[in-house]
């Protein structure tokens, strides 16, 4: 088994190879996943070694220290946090093989063809077809809704349905799709930010040969879950130091601007600080569960956590600008790369913390989510269960 | 001493688990909330269940967890300490641990007073800090006066003196004084928690024993009471969410389950963050105690500050969603909103909590 002398060594050999100030960027990020150092716990030729996924830190820490380029895995997010775990559980090895190297590198970006206009936290109601033509090749026909970065986008998971006589979950099948194909058609859907960060996105006849397919016929929903599970352990994973969130900006705004203060925003300011600490613990706590080997639940919370806290925050800090807080820094419409949360002003924080209670799942219906399999509560009552998709109402 | 680790850890080790399985079993034998032992015990004239505290400070050995070994303590940590209160806040336990183990046993530490702590670590003396249970470390706290080598002076608010073998008093000289039970008097006042009764102490020329420093002693006392009553605040709050969300699956109502219903499932999650939220606070207090890392204040006041609000809407909400039932004398969970609401003043309130941080992190009042 790899332990963490191995693994530093094999680091120490890359930096020797590919010293980092004389390497081109996207050079040394190939080498360091051909050496296995990409992300440690996947198999060996698909970027890792099969080693515990605590030991990544150890490569992190030695790669930083050497002033090593990273994959900007912020730009990547959907890449990394989504596709790949998904891939990596269902692909064929030729699928893993063609597309987890350049998902890594961040030559090539995701994005997630899930949500239709009908369908949100419906989403196994989807009405994008996929019909299989006699040659093999499926044939797409549909629209999709909400599609972060898929103006940059090489690639997307796509799930589409492919039987509609069954119920609901049953006739779903998941895909890779082509961006590029001429069949895609992608429009910028601007946000209440200003920007347009997510896209509409129509898709005409767009031909998927059967090799883009992830999983078995009708299996979409169960290769879903992969996805939907991974986007929210994703967001709860992360290590922060203190004041590393959102209550960063206001705190340190606190500190240099006495004018500002008073009495109200004193108690509201501590009270979120408390908090977001509180939440920061806890997300730490379950990140050394991750590393003993032993994953709680607490994780399902997070994003939860997060979410109101990004609000309650951003909202603070607009008041406590007081009249800077009637002001907006740019309402330009553009089309971002990547999302930035914690960056430009207050107003933007506030406007685009919206969304963090609505992508991903919304609030209401992860606390569904908690209730009934954290606390083993009654399911919601179903009327579609036995139905077929074709004969439910829309 | 005690090496700094950076990073808390935040988990419980598996001794701990075991500690836990042990104090549960025997709270269960002894001492059970959900029947109805404690409640008729909390009514009757001695409210405190010293058999389970004799078992469990005694044959157990608990009470010395925090006391080195070669003062015939367990030498543990205040990580074990809070795996303890985690039960005894579920068990709603009226035993005088969080007052003798804790806080007093840590005032007698910073004074050296070596043969105390023995006994009190051994289980043969309980011992009280004579300081009203709702003063948070650092703030001022009511001394009595020194004259002719003895103590006179009125205290209220002291938890647990009632079973208390030697109280622990600050006197107007400075000084902090071992003076014995027997040599005060000591009269219940009817308390909002019925499971940690207050008293009122009455020292009319007693007869102390000086142990050293009063303001140090104290401090820590209060520092180390804040920190560790978070645990007590989230083995409290998980009981009443856990038997909240048994009895609305059990209880039906418009021919289903009530606990099916969405308004109540959203609660009942929420409630379950807020406790997964406590669990890695009060953790990260019983860890920056234990090795005494500069961090510590800072993990009280965080502990402190978001336990009390969260044991209280927990207790809050199980009285709600219980109905009618809930209101009653006979349901435990009456026990459990007495004692979160009490909690929510003892060693400080949020609010004051809040207060010491702002310094702590500098974010100053206007
Ligand atoms: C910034 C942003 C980025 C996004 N990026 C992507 C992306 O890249 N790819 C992608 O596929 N999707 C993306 N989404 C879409 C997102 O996943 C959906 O918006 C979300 O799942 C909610 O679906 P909906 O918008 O259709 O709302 P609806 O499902 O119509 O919900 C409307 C309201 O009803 C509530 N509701 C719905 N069902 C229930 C229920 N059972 N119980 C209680 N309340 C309920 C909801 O909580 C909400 O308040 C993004 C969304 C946002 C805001």
């Amino acid at each position: 088994m790899t332990d963490a002398a191995d693994l530093r060594r094999r680091t120490a050999e890359l930096l020797a190879a590919y010293p980092p100030a004389t390497t081109d960027r996207l050079d040394f990020l190939r080498a360091r996943f051909d050496a296995g150092l990409a992300w440690v716990h996947y198999p060996e030729g698909l970027g890792g070694l099969g080693a515990p996924r605590s030991l990544q830190v150890v490569v992190d820490a030695d790669l930083e220290a050497e002033g090593a380029p990273d994959n900007d895995p912020r730009r990547i997010g959907i890449g990394l946090g989504m596709a790949a775990p998904t891939i990596l559980a269902y692909g064929t090895e030729e699928q893993k093989r063609r597309y987890l190297r350049p998902l890594w590198t961040g030559e090539e970006v995701w994005c997630q063809l899930f949500s239709e206009p009908g369908a949100g936290s419906d989403l196994a109601a989807l009405g994008t077809r996929a019909v299989r033509e006699s040659g093999g090749d499926w044939v797409v026909n549909g629209q999709k809704v909400w599609t972060s970065s898929a103006h940059v986008a090489r690639w997307a998971i796509l799930i589409a349905r492919t039987d509609p006589d069954v119920p609901k979950h049953r006739g779903i099948t998941y895909f890779i799709c082509d961006m590029t194909d001429p069949g895609v058609d992608v429009r910028p859907l601007r946000q209440v930010t200003g920007e347009a960060e997510f896209n509409e996105v129509f898709i005409t006849d767009v031909r998927l040969p059967d090799s883009r397919r992830l999983g078995g016929i009708g299996d979409g929903w169960k290769v879903a879950q992969t996805t939907l599970n991974n986007e929210r352990v994703a967001i709860g994973g992360m290590r922060l130091p203190r004041e590393g969130g959102m209550i960063g900006p206001v705190s340190r705004t606190w500190r240099e601007r006495p004018e500002l203060r008073t009495h109200d925003l004193h108690q509201r300011l501590l009270k979120l600080w408390v908090e977001a600490e509180a939440a920061r613990l806890t997300a730490e706590r379950l990140r050394q569960q991750l590393v003993a080997g032993q994953p709680g639940p607490e994780g399902a919370g997070m994003k939860l956590a997060f979410a109101r806290l990004n609000q309650e925050i951003s909202g603070l800090e607009v008041e406590l600008r007081g009249e800077e807080g009637l002001l907006y820094d740019d309402w330009t419409m553009r089309r971002p790369e990547l999302v930035d949360f914690v960056g430009r002003d207050a107003g933007y924080r506030y406007l685009r913390s919206k969304g963090n209670s609505i992508e991903g799942g919304t609030t209401e219906v992860l606390l569904n989510i908690v209730a009934e399999r954290v606390l083993g509560l009654p399911s919601e009552p179903r009327t579609d269960k036995d139905v077929a998709w074709k004969d439910l109402s829309r | 001493m005690t090496t700094q680790r950076t990073q808390p850890d935040l988990l419980y080790s598996e001794e701990e688990e075991a500690l836990r399985a042990a104090v549960r079993d025997l709270l269960a034998d002894h001492c059970d909330a959900a029947g109805v032992s404690v409640i008729a015990r909390v009514e009757s004239d001695a409210p405190h269940d010293i058999v389970t505290w004799k078992a469990l400070a005694g044959g157990m050995g608990l009470a010395g967890l925090l006391v080195p070994e070669e003062l015939d303590g367990q030498g543990a940590t205040h990580r074990e300490v809070a795996v303890v209160l985690e039960e005894l806040g579920r068990a709603v336990a009226p035993v005088p641990y969080l007052t003798s183990a804790v806080v007093a046993t840590e005032a007698l530490l910073e004074c050296g007073a070596d043969d105390l702590l023995s006994q009190l670590a051994s289980a043969t003396t309980i011992g009280a800090l004579a300081v009203s249970l709702s003063v948070t470390a650092g703030s001022a706290y009511k001394v009595v006066r020194y004259e002719g080598g003895a103590l006179h002076g009125e205290l209220t608010g002291i938890a647990d003196a009632a079973v208390a073998d030697v109280l622990l008093v600050p006197a107007d000289d400075g000084g902090l004084y071992a003076v014995d039970a027997s040599a005060v008097t000591v009269t219940p006042q009817v308390s909002l928690d019925l499971t940690r009764p207050l008293a009122k102490v009455v020292l009319d020329g007693a007869p102390g024993r000086l142990l050293g420093d009063a303001e140090p002693a104290v401090r820590r006392a209060l520092r180390s009471g804040a920190g560790l009553l978070a645990s007590e605040q989230l083995g409290l709050a998980e009981w009443t969410l856990t038997e909240t969300v048994r009895y609305l699956k059990e209880r039906k109502q418009f021919n289903r389950p009530v606990g099916g219903f969405q308004a109540l499932k959203h609660r009942l999650a929420q409630l379950w963050l807020e406790v997964v939220n406590l669990r890695a606070a009060a953790r990260n207090a019983a860890d920056r105690l234990a090795t005494g890392s500069d961090d510590a204040d800072l993990a009280v006041a965080v502990a402190q500050a978001f336990a009390a609000p969260v044991a209280v809407h927990t207790a809050e909400e199980a009285l709600q969603l219980h109905g009618g039932i809930g209101m009653t004398w006979e349901h435990p969970v009456h026990l459990y909103l007495k004692r979160a609401k009490a909690d929510s003043i003892a060693y400080g309130t949020a609010g004051a909590h809040r207060a010491a941080l702002a310094e702590l992190v500098d974010l100053q009042a206007p």
